[in-house]
């Protein structure tokens, strides 16, 4: 293909698996957090819900940096993976995945649990009464009813992993081919002299993710209010 | 065997103290006034309110007891609340089978439920697509199935207009014989209790006023339903024969006969028989050439006065019943009406409503 050079391909390609590796382990959690956080009545609610929602108004440096602390290979989380599972995410693809997991988190958690909150909870207390235990009224009742709110936090999510910088730059650094995501490439390519046409293509190509992404979510959306 | 119930709980504006017990299995209707507390108890046995005192045991079966708190999840009550609470993201089928799958054995078929209550039709249907007659009969179903040891119905007909309830009220009648299942059911609607209460627990304002076999409570004249427009006395019978020239059904209800106008339904079939208190007129003597079929005689049992009118509870001779008569506190005086006053009860034929029974499966 001469419309893009081979490391431009290869950018788009590990953005697209980025975001989806962030959205594939992301949400699983996010649906538990909104969850807890729709449902929950426990000491520490709010603070919990504090956190889940600092990636939201923190400086992504920040957040990228604090990632660092935490998961980087003398870090207190790091650490331990590294010497448990050999597992080491900073300056990976993994941990790219981890810092657009983190930064797109707040958005998934938001949609989720205003889709769960939206469930009538008598129709849980009726599943209730027909023997249906939390775990199972859960995945049989409430999560059904908000799947709506589920896939629209997740495209929402996959659409802003596609942009996410400065914590992927922090936590990650730009190596090509490992970290280098679009916005990475596009930030790359500004920074060398004559870089521009090559900055041009990968934002029009940024432009026309960005356009399906949000074709995507109109769809999905006008699908399920039918 | 029975069902015992002990509850107190206090809400804003409401002291809750209520304790009752009632034969199974059978229909025990609890019936009081709006925002008397009547929901509060069924949400209370089903485990979904958690009262301060709460003792709940079903034929020997402790449901809850200070110190033993079964989640509602475990305690296999069915629950039928007013407005169905159907799944939306279910069809109709979907909806029935889920309590079933859950329970851990099966005493009523999904067959059985289905022909019960008419559902055959409904299986592929979304919820969404029902009436509202139709979703009180699917949650009825869906509870059922969720093989119960007890059914709770918390007004399950008081969303419906009167066509729709008149079109559920014979299923519930049958759910009564078919199914050897101990009911307790919510409603302030007298059609309903005269339908479906073997016994009867009165509330009022968080208490139980009284409690006691529907054809006695329904014939007290000292209460509170006694002095409403639409009192009257139940009487339990079977048919005893038709009288073909007169076009008039004849009723046995212990020693005494009722004459009401022709019921088709064969002789032995059990019924119900709701006399109206204020179409009964009490008479000393016998009259002569009157039109009234029935005079049945009588003792007075007591008297009550309410709001200008006075109210005179009557035991019918040969353990016949209890009647009520609604009658002017002048016709007391003149007729010197005061317990153990015997009197004949002068009662139309016309004037008897007769609620056939469900046949029962054994019949």
């Amino acid at each position: 293909m001469s419309l893009l050079q081979p490391e431009e391909w290869q950018a788009l390609r590990l953005t697209l698996a980025v975001a989806a590796r962030a959205v594939g382990f992301g949400l699983p959690v996010a649906v538990l957090l909104a969850w807890v956080l729709a449902r929950g009545r426990f000491r520490g609610r709010g603070l919990l819900n504090a956190i889940v929602h600092m990636p939201l108004v923190l400086p992504p440096v920040v957040t990228g940096w604090l990632l660092l602390l935490l998961f980087g290979i003398r870090g207190p989380v790091g650490a331990l993976l590294l010497h448990w599972f050999g597992l080491r995410l900073v300056f990976t693809t993994a941990g790219a995945s981890l810092a657009c997991a983190v930064m797109t988190l707040p958005l998934m958690v938001r949609s989720i649990r205003l889709a769960i909150e939206s469930v009538d909870p008598a129709l849980e207390q009726a599943a209730r009464s027909l023997g249906a235990g939390r775990l199972d009224r859960f995945l049989t009742i409430t999560l059904p009813l908000a799947a709506p709110g589920v896939l629209a936090g997740a495209v929402i999510a996959y659409a802003a992993s596609l942009g996410e910088f400065g914590a992927v730059i922090t936590f990650a650094a730009d190596i090509p081919g490992e970290t280098r995501t679009l916005p990475l490439a596009i930030y790359g390519a500004l920074q060398v002299p004559g870089g521009e046409a090559q900055a041009a293509r990968l934002s029009l190509v940024s432009v026309v993710l960005a356009l399906a992404g949000l074709g995507a979510s109109e769809w999905l959306n006008r699908r399920m209010r039918r | 065997m029975s069902l015992r119930v002990a509850l107190r709980h206090a809400f804003p504006g409401l002291a809750l103290d209520v304790a009752f017990e009632a034969p199974t299995p059978g229909v025990t209707v609890l019936f009081g006034p709006s925002g008397c507390g009547k929901s509060s108890v069924i949400l209370a046995i089903a485990g979904l309110l958690q009262a301060e005192h709460c003792v709940v045991s079903l034929d020997g079966t402790v449901l809850a007891a200070p110190g033993i708190v079964l989640p509602p999840e475990r305690r296999r009550l069915g629950l039928v609340f007013q407005e169905g609470r159907l799944f939306p993201h279910m069809s109709v089928e979907a909806n029935l089978r889920y309590g079933l799958r859950r329970a851990p054995d099966i005493r009523i078929g999904f067959g059985e439920v289905v022909e019960l209550l008419g559902l055959g039709p409904l299986l592929g249907r979304r919820s969404a697509t029902l009436s509202g007659g139709e979703r009180q009969r699917v949650a009825i179903g869906r509870a059922l199935l969720a093989q119960p040891r007890l059914l709770l119905m918390d007004e399950p007909l008081a969303a419906l207009d009167a066509a729709r309830r008149d079109e559920i009220l014979p299923y519930l009648a049958r759910l009564k014989t078919r199914l050897h299942l101990p009911i307790l059911y919510v409603t302030h609607a007298m059609d309903e209790v005269a339908r479906l209460a073997d016994t009867l627990v009165l509330m009022e304002a968080g208490r139980v006023r009284a409690a006691g076999a529907v054809a006695e409570i329904a014939a007290g004249a000292d209460l509170p339903l006694a002095g409403r427009g639409d009192a009257a006395g139940l009487l339990h019978g079977r048919i005893a024969g038709h009288e073909a020239e007169s076009r008039l059904t004849l009723v046995a209800a212990g020693g005494i006969v009722v004459r009401v106008p022709a019921v088709a339904a064969s002789p032995g079939r059990a019924v119900r028989l709701r006399i109206p208190a204020r179409e009964v007129i009490l008479a000393l003597r016998p009259p002569e050439a009157i039109s009234i079929h029935n005079i049945l005689p009588a003792t007075v049992r007591g008297l009550a006065e309410t709001g200008g009118a006075a109210l005179v509870e009557l035991d019918l001779a040969r353990g016949g019943g209890r009647l009520l008569a609604r009658v002017t506190p002048d016709a007391v005086a003149r007729l010197w009406l005061a317990p153990g006053t015997p009197v004949l009860a002068l009662v139309k034929s016309v004037a008897v409503d007769v609620l056939l029974e469900a046949v029962d499966a054994a019949d």
